[in-house]
Order: C-alpha cells, then structure tokens, then sequence
C-alpha cells in the first residue's frame, strides 16, 4: 500500500503516517482492519504487531500480511517488553477503555513515543448538542447514549492533563476535522484530537 | 464444498535405523502418507500436515463412494478449501507406532522375528518430526511453506520449527501447548492404566492372545473424549436427557451422555491399538522442547525462523488459550512474526476439527496470504524463512 492509498481510503491515518519513522517497531493497538500497519510496512519498512479483539477484523489483517494478535488492549499491552516499540498508536481507541490511566501507562512503558487519537467530546457540534439538552451523536460520535461503545468522552484539554500525570509529554497536538489540521480554536473546531506523546526523560 | 475426490494411501520404507530420543533406535521403519494437490516446479509450495491422537495419514478426501471413509481434515483441506489444494501440495504422514500403517507395535520386530507389542519403543514428538523430515528430504522438499498441526499436531509443527527452522517459513499451531499441565498428564496416565490393568491387556502381547484390551480402550476413550468437550456443549447436546425417559435404578444406560460415551468407546475399541494409545499419550506427556533450556520457552524459540499463526479456542480447556498465549509470548521476547486468533466457539477442545467460519476464515486467510510468497511455481526472491 503507498501514500496516495492511505490517503483515499483514511486521510486521519494518512497525516498521521508522517510522524513514524521509515524503519522503525511500531504497535498498533486496536488496529482495525491493519491498513496503517499495512502501509507503514510495505512503504515505510517498518515492522511491529497488531492488537485487535474484533475477529471480523482478524482474516482482515491476516490478508495485509500484519501481525495481528486477537487479545484485548490490556492483556495485549502486558505481553511486551518495555521500550520494545518506537512508536505505540492507539487511534480511536482509547475512549473505549475501562481503565484509560492503566492502559496509558501501559503505552508509555513499551513505546518511546506514542500516536493516541479519540473522539475531541468538545467538537462544536457535540456542544451545540449539549447546549440542546441531548448527547451528540455525529460522524466522530455515530451512536445513541444507550449503544455506545465509548466509555470515556475527553475534550483536547482534558487529555493533556492526564498524558502528563502517566509521564508522557506532548510534542503535538493537532484536531483534525475530515483528516485536515484546524489551527484556529482546535477544541472547537476539530473533531479528532490527535496527540504525538513522548515518554518524559 | 467438494471434496478432493478418491484418494490413495502411499508408503515409503526406511532402511536407515532412527536413532531414538529415548536412546533406543528403530531399525527399519515404514512411513505411510498421502498426497495432495501438485508440487510445483521449485516445490516451494509443500504443506505438511501433522496429525493429533486418533488421526493418521488420512487427512482429505475418501477411499471410495463411502462417505465414511472421509479424512479427519477433509473440511480444511481440499480444492477450494482454507488449505486450498489447487495451490498447495499438502502431505499427511501416519506416525511411527501409530495403527494405520505406519511401522507400529502390530509389525514384526525383525531383531525377534515377533510382533513389537509393548516392546515398541517409546517414540516422542521429536523422534516423529525425524522421521518426517526423512520422508521429506526423499520427496525432495528441502523447505516446507508450511508445518501445520492441531493439538498433538501443533506440537509436531513447533517442534519443526525448533528443530529444522530453515525448513519451514510457516508454523502453524492450532488447539496446542508447548507442554501438558499435570491435569492433562492425570488424564493420560488414567486412560493408561485402564489399558494396562485390562486382563486381556497380556503385557502388551494380547495379540499373541487373539484379544483386545477392549474395556481399557475404551474407558481411555472414554475419558479422552470428556477432555475434548466444553462443559457447556455437553450440556446442550446431552444435558440430562434420558435414554428411556425415567431412571432405572440400577448402572446400566441412563443417561444420553453415557450412551454417547460408551458408543464412542466401542467404536474406537474396534479399530484402535492399546499399546498405540499408549505410545502416543506417553509422546503427548513427554513433549516439552523448554526443558532443555531450563524451562525458559523464549530460549527454546529463539532458534526459530518461520513465519507463525497460533489459534486457539476460548472453551478448549485440554489446551486453553493461556497455552497459547505462553506460545506468543515466547515468540514476540524473540521478535517473531507471530499472528494469533482466538475463537470464541463453544466446542471445547474440538474446536479445531470443526466447521467455525472466523476459525476457517483466519486459516483461509493465512494460506492465502502465504502463497503471494510463491509466484508462477517458485519461491520469491527474500521469501525463504
């Protein structure tokens, strides 16, 4: 997979990709379908593991040829060894944690650096939302109160906090909308936060 | 899904004695196995298939018109099936001391003249893959694109990595553990000393006897198949129906599960040899590769170089996932490609011989994937483990 079909088929991804170094160990927890370990292996050389529970995702990663291993994140997390990763990415995954501080934790002893990205709950549309009375559900969060498998709802400022309470600094910060940066009033306007964390020295 | 069609068992003889783990040896030996599919033209595409405790040779297809003559993996092997034979050629060999072909405790000795009986040497997981690497090296397969096996069978794909890693780029193991726990050798030495306190057992040389220690194989049979079953599956297949709707008050037949069972056992005691059971629950005990490296699995597996998928079944509690999580651990210390599936089925440890879509679509999805390493009927260039 090249750059350009990264782009078409996950421009969130795609931005993303440019912060992880060509040849490095990469974990993906949560990695879906593998298209982002996928792409940073055949283009990028990288190598690493997948973590995935969803077993329609599981043949999905087996035909990329990643490494995918069918646990939850926290059990999968316990497997490595610390400093074993580069890179670690959690990427839409994170507010489905029960316990997002453990697994956070987790991610800063077997990473060096960490890619984390979640739903931005302060997004203006979720706002108006509120300001309405009713929970928001939209294209970042697409389910009803009752069905949601997003356990935990953080704004960009909350996250910030709490990265750096587990020893994670943040080197970037960024809300995307569509897969594109917005720079002005990004807890606003941004529907995906994304965060480029390294461990604090 | 169609089947490979008719298929016909082969043999190859050995005249090179098999040095033993034990110390021991064979002195000549004969391998019985099957084909199928086509080699291509750098046999790059060769898949061995390992089999478990009751299974042989036999892997896909049928002897005849006879439906019951179908192979223990005729559902995962075959055209069109996850283990596609139009691309593979896929190799099933019967183990040594086992009672469908291959040279057995039935077979003459020739240092006596006389039928092996329990004087067949106890032969381990290792000893097995020796010797298939044997057959291998005369079918002209320097490397295999993969070693697959589930439970007894996984243990023969993980001992090939350990023991010939260039000969293998893929390890394939399903339902397995890299040792028995003490429960499981319980169970094994239970079923063992059915067989061996059986009267007609006859040290081993019931045949010499005309008989069959047919109650010890099949209480051993009986026990094994409770250890291949989820306690749920029982329960919704069996609960506590009734054979004649209301108790009799004595120990004949109540219930369905024991009907089952004892079906089970009379079936496997028509067709099964006491002292194979023996030898191959004693090889089921005795693997554990760790224990020449200090019990240290990570050690053990840092020799190999395949390529591996681990697949294990949620209800399995003769070999639990926790098994194969030991399995993935090891290999992941030691920076292996390793792609693991758990299937949450609810069939116990038979899981692996059963038709579960994820299962089937993971292993479909692995050999496919694979074989994008073979173009055109040779191995790519890099591809080699």
């Amino acid at each position: 997979m090249n750059f350009q079909q990264l782009s078409a088929l996950r421009p969130d991804l795609a931005f993303i990709a440019h912060w992880i170094n060509p040849r490095t160990k990469v974990l993906d927890l949560g990695c879906g379908d593998g298209v982002m370990l996928d792409y940073l292996q055949s283009d990028k050389q990288c190598s690493g593991y997948g973590i995935e529970i969803d077993d329609k995702e599981i043949p999905l990663c087996i035909k990329r040829g990643v490494s995918v291993i069918q646990r939850d994140l926290e059990a999968g997390l316990a497997i490595f060894a610390d400093n074993a990763f580069d890179t670690v990415l959690c990427l839409s995954a994170l507010q489905m944690m029960k316990d997002v501080e453990g697994v956070l934790r987790d991610i800063s002893r077997v990473g060096r650096e960490a890619i984390v990205s979640f739903p931005n709950f302060a997004y203006w549309p979720h706002r108006i939302a509120l300001l309405r009375g009713r929970m928001p559900v939209s294209k970042s969060l697409p389910y009803e109160w009752y069905d949601t498998p997003n356990l935990r709802c953080a704004t960009i400022k909350d996250f910030e906090e709490l990265a750096n309470e587990v020893g994670l600094e943040v080197v970037e910060r960024v809300a995307l909308s569509d897969g594109e940066p917005v720079s002005f009033l990004p807890n606003w306007r941004g529907s995906l936060a994304v965060f480029r964390l390294r461990k604090k020295q | 899904m169609t089947s490979i069609g008719i298929v016909a068992p082969q043999s190859m003889f050995f005249a090179k004695p098999l040095p033993l783990q034990s110390g021991a040896e064979i002195t000549d030996y004969t391998l019985v196995y099957e084909t199928y599919g086509t080699l291509n033209a750098d046999r790059s595409n060769a898949v061995l298939v390992c089999h478990a405790l009751n299974a042989s040779h036999h892997v896909a297809g049928t002897y005849s018109e006879d439906a019951g003559t179908t192979g223990w993996w005729d559902n995962m092997v075959g055209p069109g099936k996850p283990l596609d034979t139009n691309k593979y050629f896929v190799i099933g060999v019967n183990n040594l001391g086992s009672c469908f072909g291959s040279t057995g405790p039935m077979h003459i000795n020739p240092a006596t003249g006389k039928q092996y009986g329990a004087h067949f040497p106890v032969v381990t997981v290792e000893d097995w893959v020796q010797s298939q690497a044997r057959l291998a090296d005369e079918l002209g397969i320097k490397q295999f694109a993969a070693v697959m096996g589930g439970s007894l069978g996984g243990m023969q794909a993980l001992a090939w990595s350990i023991l010939f890693p260039e000969r293998l780029r893929h390890c394939v193991v399903i339902a397995s553990t890299p040792k028995l726990t003490a429960q499981n050798i319980a169970f094994d030495d239970v079923a063992r000393q059915a067989i061996l306190t059986d009267p007609d057992y006859h040290g081993g040389d019931f045949y010499a006897h005309g008989v069959v220690p047919k109650n010890g194989l099949r209480v051993a049979r009986m026990l094994g198949h409770i250890t291949y079953l989820s306690d749920d599956d029982m329960a919704a297949k069996f609960g506590r129906d009734l054979r004649s709707g209301s108790y009799q008050f004595g120990f004949g037949i109540d219930f369905e599960i024991e009907s089952y069972l004892r079906y089970q056992g009379d079936k496997f005691s028509t067709y099964f040899d006491a002292n194979t059971y023996l030898l191959i629950t004693k090889a089921l005990d005795y693997f554990d590769p760790a224990k020449d490296f200090g019990g240290d699995l990570t050690k053990t597996l840092e020799r190999t170089r395949a390529k591996f998928l681990l697949v294990s079944f949620t209800t399995d509690w003769r070999f639990s996932p926790e098994r194969s999580h030991e399995m993935v651990q090891a290999l992941v210390n030691n920076n292996r490609t390793v792609t693991y599936a758990e299937i949450d089925a609810p069939h116990g440890h038979d899981a692996f011989l059963l038709d579960d879509q994820r299962y089937m679509n993971v292993v479909r999805s692995y050999f496919e994937r694979a074989y994008e390493e073979i173009d055109g009927g040779s191995l790519k260039a890099g591809a080699s483990a």
